[in-house]
């Protein structure tokens, strides 16, 4: 699998408060009208002009704060391609393996990255080619390429109860 | 070598000896839900599955915004209702005197017990390692999928040891501590870890304060945080556990550690964490007289009686120069209150108290910020737009640094007040 796409870059420690404000967590219950509130909080521009295939470039512990599944459902929906970040938190990573948006750590591509700029990110190679360069990343454990595989976890556990 | 905690807990559930990085696959017990449980069953549905797994297992309370503050989040209560029903779930706490932050209720209705494994559909399900159990909070989608397959899959994780010694000076509590370690380690300082907090101050500690510090290793990055399962522990326990399926179990005295912390309490001070984040600590010296807006007493971090009395011995007599509202962690917190005088205290002084709930902690109701404004709160989370509107500013404190700057109507230290 490859993913190309336009970076949109932020810090470290974006939370999900940021990402999809608390206040919407029972208001916005349909999941395409989650996309419209994607980092209202955080970025603007973002929230108004994003576009299916564009890539979150983010620093260390993207996602920390709130378990609430939203914050990754509200950019799964917007089309974004993939986030690489330094760091993910870990209900966060969870979270995003489930839904089937892919995440990818590599804190040299964050670096070498800038707003705008095109990315690529080559899952078979585990590679991201970025303007300033190639950079690889960790694979994914088996179990979790089974989980993106199968395009997040309700079809994956579905598949396995053969349902 | 010997084991930590994580590695003895996920050991025995998983039914091998196991280590730090190793992938286990575990039945949870007690799997925690609150108003998300009504979209976590639309989820469940889609699985094609009829049946949760054990209904005995699931627990619902009803905490984020009750009484419902709209009719969408009266639809949502009105769902739970209905598959509590149809599932026939025997643990629902509904909006009545029975209920009250879920977290608080986990604890104070004995499933929070030592040895378990426990997952929530919330962050701060990792409260209930003051209670020795190993919790920890997980999404929507994994929730639905536990109440399935009855599985979920763990990490073993590294462990970090905090070891605490020493005795608070007047006008410092947990809190001070978690927020000093957070400004210590900052936000990531514990990603994927589990915390373990050691020490013969940790013994003397209430479980409340166990709580406050343990609820907030989310802040941290951590994946559960615990404090031992001491004598104090199982005499709260004893009489009012769930189940008799749990265990009480402790790290090994070599056993292995990524990280180890030490803290004093004597060098501990009243403080904050400045806005946006949790790690932004500041001493109380560096933003006294700082004017507020609000004062917030409340959430599943700081509300229970005992933390109430020490906000009510500075506001006894006193009035409050700024709007404070107060909201007990649950109704057997305020009805204790309401013994001990305390309501009336909060009453004679100015607050507002409302019902039991996480209130405007994540900007639902009872307490939204204008822009402009700045609240100090007990609360756990500081995040731009948290309480309600991103133009507004939370300072995150103690109870009694939060009654303090009620009084004045600007950040103030307690040890003034005391």
């Amino acid at each position: 699998m490859k993913i190309t796409g336009k970076v949109w870059k932020y810090g470290d420690d974006v939370n999900t408060d940021v990402i999809f404000p608390g206040k919407y967590t029972y208001t916005v219950s349909d999941r395409a009208e989650m996309g419209k509130y994607a980092l209202e909080d955080l970025d603007p521009e973002f929230t108004r002009n994003a576009q299916a295939g564009d890539i979150i470039v983010g620093g260390k512990n993207w996602g920390c704060g709130s378990s609430r599944e939203q914050a990754v459902t509200c950019l799964k929906v917007r089309g974004i391609g993939a986030i690489i970040a330094k760091g993910f938190a870990r209900i966060y990573y969870r979270n995003a393996l489930n839904e089937g948006l892919p995440i990818v750590v590599s804190p040299e591509a964050v670096d070498a990255l800038e707003k705008g700029q095109e990315v690529t990110i080559d899952f078979d190679r585990s590679e991201i080619v970025t303007p300033k360069g190639t950079f690889k990343f960790p694979p994914y454990p088996d179990f979790v390429k089974g989980l993106i595989e199968d395009g997040g976890l309700i079809p994956h556990v579905k598949k396995s109860l053969g349902l | 070598m010997g084991k930590t905690f994580a590695e003895k807990v996920l050991g025995k559930a998983a039914g091998e000896s196991v280590s730090a990085g190793q992938v286990v696959i575990v039945e949870p017990h007690f799997c925690m839900s609150h108003d998300n449980a009504a979209p976590i069953w639309g989820t469940f549905k889609k699985i094609g599955v009829d049946k949760v797994w054990k209904p005995d297992h699931l627990v619902f309370i009803l905490d984020h915004a009750i009484p419902a503050p709209t009719d969408k989040h009266a639809e949502n209560h009105k769902q739970i209702r209905e598959v509590v029903k149809e599932q026939g779930i025997r643990y629902f706490y509904d909006v009545t005197s029975k209920g009250g932050v879920c977290h608080q209720i986990m604890c104070e209705e004995g499933f929070a017990l030592p040895g378990l494994v426990m997952v929530g559909s919330d962050s701060h399900t990792c409260t209930y390692g003051a209670f020795g159990a190993f919790s920890t909070g997980i999404g929507r989608s994994e929730m639905a999928a536990t109440w399935a397959t009855g599985q979920i899959w763990f990490r073993v994780p590294e462990s970090m040891k905090i070891t605490v010694k020493g005795k608070f000076n007047k006008g410092v509590s947990a809190k001070d501590l978690i927020l000093k370690i957070a400004g210590d380690i900052k936000a990531d300082g514990a990603d994927y870890m589990s915390i373990e907090f050691h020490g013969p101050a940790i013994e003397e500690m209430s479980l409340a304060e166990r709580m406050t510090l343990c609820n907030m290793g989310i802040e941290i990055g951590a994946k559960n945080a615990v404090c031992p399962p001491d004598q104090k522990v199982l005499d709260f326990i004893k009489p009012i556990a769930k189940t008799d399926e749990w265990e009480a179990m402790w790290a090994d005295e070599d056993a292995v550690y990524a990280q180890e912390l030490n803290y004093d309490l004597g060098d501990i001070e009243p403080c904050v964490a400045k806005p946006h984040t949790v790690d932004n600590y500041a001493p109380i010296g560096e933003v006294k007289g700082t004017p507020v807006h609000q004062a917030f007493l409340g959430s599943c971090t700081n509300a229970r009686i005992e933390d109430l009395r020490l906000a009510a011995d500075i506001l006894k007599d006193k009035e409050v120069a700024v709007r404070t509202i107060v909201i007990p962690a649950s109704w057997s917190v305020f009805r204790q209150a309401m013994k001990e005088g305390l309501i009336d205290v909060f009453l004679d002084a100015g607050c507002v108290i409302t019902n039991p709930g996480c209130g405007p902690c994540m900007g639902n109701h009872e307490g939204i910020l204008a822009p402009g404004e700045t609240c100090i709160s007990t609360a756990n989370r500081n995040f731009k737009g948290r309480m309600g509107n991103k133009e507004s500013n939370i300072y995150l404190a103690s109870p009694m640094t939060v009654a303090a700057s009620a009084l004045k109507g600007e950040i103030s230290d307690p040890r003034e007040v005391l």
